[in-house]
């Protein structure tokens, strides 16, 4: 019961991820490279008819964290308390930019809401890296400080940084050096499939010179992805054992080289969607190598007080996660159904769509 | 400890009431959208589909502000409440989940269709489109109810020895006999709001002048969908909820009854007074009696326990604020039952849009459902203090261990620059589209 919740909630976050990764990547593309007020306004167009839908992930994941694994729900949002909270306000920020740019004609409202967009999506993008890049590291479960505990062995607090900025710390922040690095991965990737997105759904003017940009990115990311891969070893040496016991799950980091080679020969590409097809295995790669590497840990502990936070130590109990696996796959079944009617009829380039407000 | 626990709940009490501006709008909103776009299928007038698009104008914008808003509430169960969350999260969680499964999806993918999708899909898809977005906006309400109907009177669990609250009956969440008519009477106190709303826009049209004939067709559908509204929410709704509360919450409904003293036959109804913590009486009280024990009895004799039966533990911990948040919620109620038969009577008497004074009090009498709602929730709310889950989880027992009264206070400092920006840019938006009207603009 607990791995069928932890695939499913698995799946639905690596869904949010690449469904609001390319309006959150879209951002980032029309902070930095959109100068016509035509170009500006058909790319937050393209990701403005979609970001709430899509935000819809993000809420049915923690729905489903805190109804499966009641536990990790708890200590990882109290945990991680201030993280979390910004992220609220950027995705509070994120929308309204969207939503009333288009309100007013004058330029100046528009600039102050395009920069609220891109500048949110960047950071967002920077901080579920960096969200990404905790979990990976560990935390100092239970507040130990010489061997004395502060709080239960599964709750934590962690500050934005600790003064050494390092993960190596006893106890280190949100912010580290490897955590950036992990973040900075997650803005390329996402700038990548913005850029993607705004190729396949817009007919802006400057959907060439992103192909050009994409490629660009793509280096600067396969540099990364070298660079983070071994500094992985040093902040969690343990992250290669899954895979030597279970060698059949070296199809996730495969699925990640495929879109980061496919990504090369972007100019070459015939079809738009290719392009985004690859970008996309990017996140579901990057995304399901780090979850295989840790399970069925979910969260490390990095003292020897207390131990990881696993699937099976933080679930609710069996009655409960088989009734809800009942109404899952009905919930599932009609979303799928909802998503196929909804992309059917709002398919094709967004220029031309009549922006009902 | 003391610290936490009070800002974490200011927290929580400033963006739920925040928040809960808009959904209440939403629900009953895309009741009236619902019922112009039938209007206009069935006699093809193109009025009825103008008002129904515009009507949806303002729901969006009153829909982003709910989804912005709402996502911080998801989050704060286990921000600020890890503690709650842990030990009841295999219960509440299942209502939550089913909440993101069922009624957002739905929502959000249907909205943006029916936005856009009005040529595409044809007439009748639209309506259809319209009606899934009312569904959606409806189930959200009813897992919303569920979850507090299982905190208000628990039910379907069991506790282990580490105090868990463990699932034993899933069907008993919604059996629960707290959540029918707490579901009925908060769904129609949103046809309330948005009744009023839409009367008021109405009112506003006609006063000024401008789009009369819209002006017109608002302040009919208001008035009639308002007052039908504005007696349902009163009874039979409002009428079991408060035998709920005598029957499961005895303490609590002493306190916001503000009996302070059983007697010895029939208990009074207070309509004035304000509540004496210090001689445990009511100041310069107003009461009926033995009217109380005949609405919640049907028996004008029979005893109802006051605050004097309980021990300090077992009641509210607020007292005048729930006892003054239910008489607000009561007392405006009354308001606009009167208001609406009021203007009902001159509709038929096809007086109403003339009636220049009438006409004003509707349009300015906007605020009071959104405050007739929210003390509403108050109500309940602090009725169930000092618990999270009645009689059994206490509410200072539920806060995050970790996260200090600093850090909240923080938090809750940036969430109140934050809504304060998205209040004003709400109302600077809905008036702009409300200025516009419905009127098809020629570009």
């Amino acid at each position: 019961m607990e791995v069928f919740w932890y695939i499913a909630i698995a799946i639905v976050l690596a869904v949010f991820f690449v469904l609001d990764g390319y309006d959150f990547g879209t951002g980032i593309i029309h902070l930095f490279f959109a100068k016509k007020e035509e170009d500006k306004e058909v790319i937050a167009k393209s990701a403005g008819l979609f970001w709430d839908s899509n935000e819809v992930w993000l809420v049915a994941a923690g729905g489903m964290l805190f109804m499966a694994f009641p536990t990790f729900y708890a200590s990882v949002f109290s945990g991680f308390y201030l993280p979390l909270i910004i992220v609220l306000w950027l995705i509070i920020f994120r929308a309204i930019g969207l939503e009333f740019r288009g309100q007013f004609k004058f330029q100046m409202w528009k600039d102050i809401w395009d920069t609220s967009f891109g500048v949110s999506s960047l950071l967002l993008a920077l901080f579920f890296g960096i969200a990404l890049g905790n979990i990976v590291r560990g935390v100092n479960l239970g507040g130990v400080e010489n061997g004395v505990s502060a709080y239960e062995g599964h709750y934590f607090f962690l500050p934005l940084w600790d003064s050494s900025f390092s993960p190596l710390s006893d106890t280190p922040g949100i912010i580290d050096w490897f955590t950036i690095i992990i973040g900075l991965i997650s803005v390329v990737t996402l700038a990548i499939h913005g850029a993607n997105w705004v190729i396949l759904k817009t007919n802006s003017s400057i959907n060439t010179k992103l192909k050009g940009v994409i490629f660009k990115l793509n280096i600067a990311l396969a540099i990364l992805t070298a660079f983070s891969l071994v500094v992985w070893q040093v902040v969690n040496p343990k992250s290669l054992d899954n895979f030597m016991d279970r060698p059949y799950l070296i199809v996730f980091p495969i699925i990640y080289l495929t879109g980061l080679i496919g990504l090369f020969f972007i100019k070459k590409l015939k079809k738009e969607s290719h392009g985004f097809m690859f970008s996309t295995l990017l996140i579901l790669g990057g995304i399901t190598s780090s979850l295989a590497s840790l399970f069925p840990v979910i969260l490390p502990s990095i003292n020897t007080t207390h131990q990881d936070l696993t699937i099976y130590n933080t679930a609710a109990e069996n009655y409960g996660l088989s009734v809800a696996v009942n109404w899952a796959i009905i919930g599932f079944i009609l979303i799928v159904i909802y998503f196929i009617i909804q992309k059917r009829l709002m398919a094709g380039k967004v220029d031309k769509m009549d922006y009902g407000h | 400890m003391e610290e936490m626990l009070f800002y974490d709940r200011l927290q929580f009490a400033f963006t739920i009431t925040f928040h809960y501006i808009f959904p209440q709008l939403t629900m009953g909103l895309s009741l009236l959208i619902v019922f112009f776009k039938w209007k206009y299928l069935r006699n093809n007038i193109e009025k009825y589909n103008n008002a129904a698009k515009f009507l949806m104008k303002i729901f969006a914008i009153n829909f982003t502000m709910g989804v912005v808003t709402g996502i911080p509430m998801e989050f704060q169960f286990g921000t600020n409440w890890a503690k709650f969350s842990e030990l009841t999260g295999g219960i509440i969680g299942q209502t939550l989940a089913m909440e993101g499964m069922f009624s957002f999806f739905l929502e959000s993918s249907f909205l943006a269709l029916f936005i856009f999708g009005e040529k595409l899909m044809g007439q009748k898809l639209h309506f259809l489109t319209g009606f899934l977005v009312f569904l959606g906006s409806w189930a959200s309400g009813w897992f919303i109810l569920a979850t507090n109907a299982w905190m208000q009177h628990p039910v379907g669990f069991e506790v282990l020895e580490n105090g868990k609250f463990v699932l034993e009956n899933f069907s008993a969440l919604f059996t629960n006999p707290w959540l029918l008519p707490a579901f009925l009477h908060n769904q129609i106190a949103s046809v309330v709001t948005s009744s009023f709303v839409v009367a008021s826009i109405g009112a506003f049209f006609v006063l000024r002048n401008k789009q009369v004939e819209y002006g017109k067709l608002f302040l009919k559908t208001g008035v009639i969908f308002g007052l039908i509204s504005s007696v349902l929410v009163a009874f039979p709704t409002g009428d079991w909820n408060a035998k709920n509360v005598a029957e499961y919450q005895p303490a609590a409904f002493a306190a916001m009854e503000g009996i302070f003293e059983t007697e010895e036959a029939g208990a009074e109804i207070v309509l004035v007074g304000q509540p004496n913590m210090v001689e445990k009486k009511l100041d310069n009280k107003i009461a009926v009696p033995n009217v109380l024990s005949f609405l919640t009895h049907q028996d004008w004799d029979k005893q109802i326990p006051g605050m004097d039966q309980f021990k300090e533990e077992e009641l509210p911990s607020n007292i005048p604020a729930l006892y003054y948040s239910y008489h607000i919620m009561v007392g405006l109620g009354t308001i606009f039952i009167g208001v609406m038969a009021l203007a009902l009577f001159f509709l038929w008497r096809k007086k109403l849009y003339t009636l220049k004074p009438l006409l004003w009090t509707i349009m300015f009498l906007v605020p009071f459902p959104y405050i007739a709602n929210l003390t509403g929730w108050y109500t309940a709310e602090l009725g169930r203090q000092p618990y999270l889950v009645y009689g059994l989880l206490k509410t200072s027992d539920g806060i995050s261990p970790t996260v200090s009264s600093g850090n909240t206070l923080f938090t809750l400092l940036g969430f109140v620059a934050l809504y304060m920006l998205l209040g004003l840019l709400f109302l600077v938006l809905v008036g702009k589209t409300i200025n516009q009207g419905p009127k098809p603009q020629t570009h």
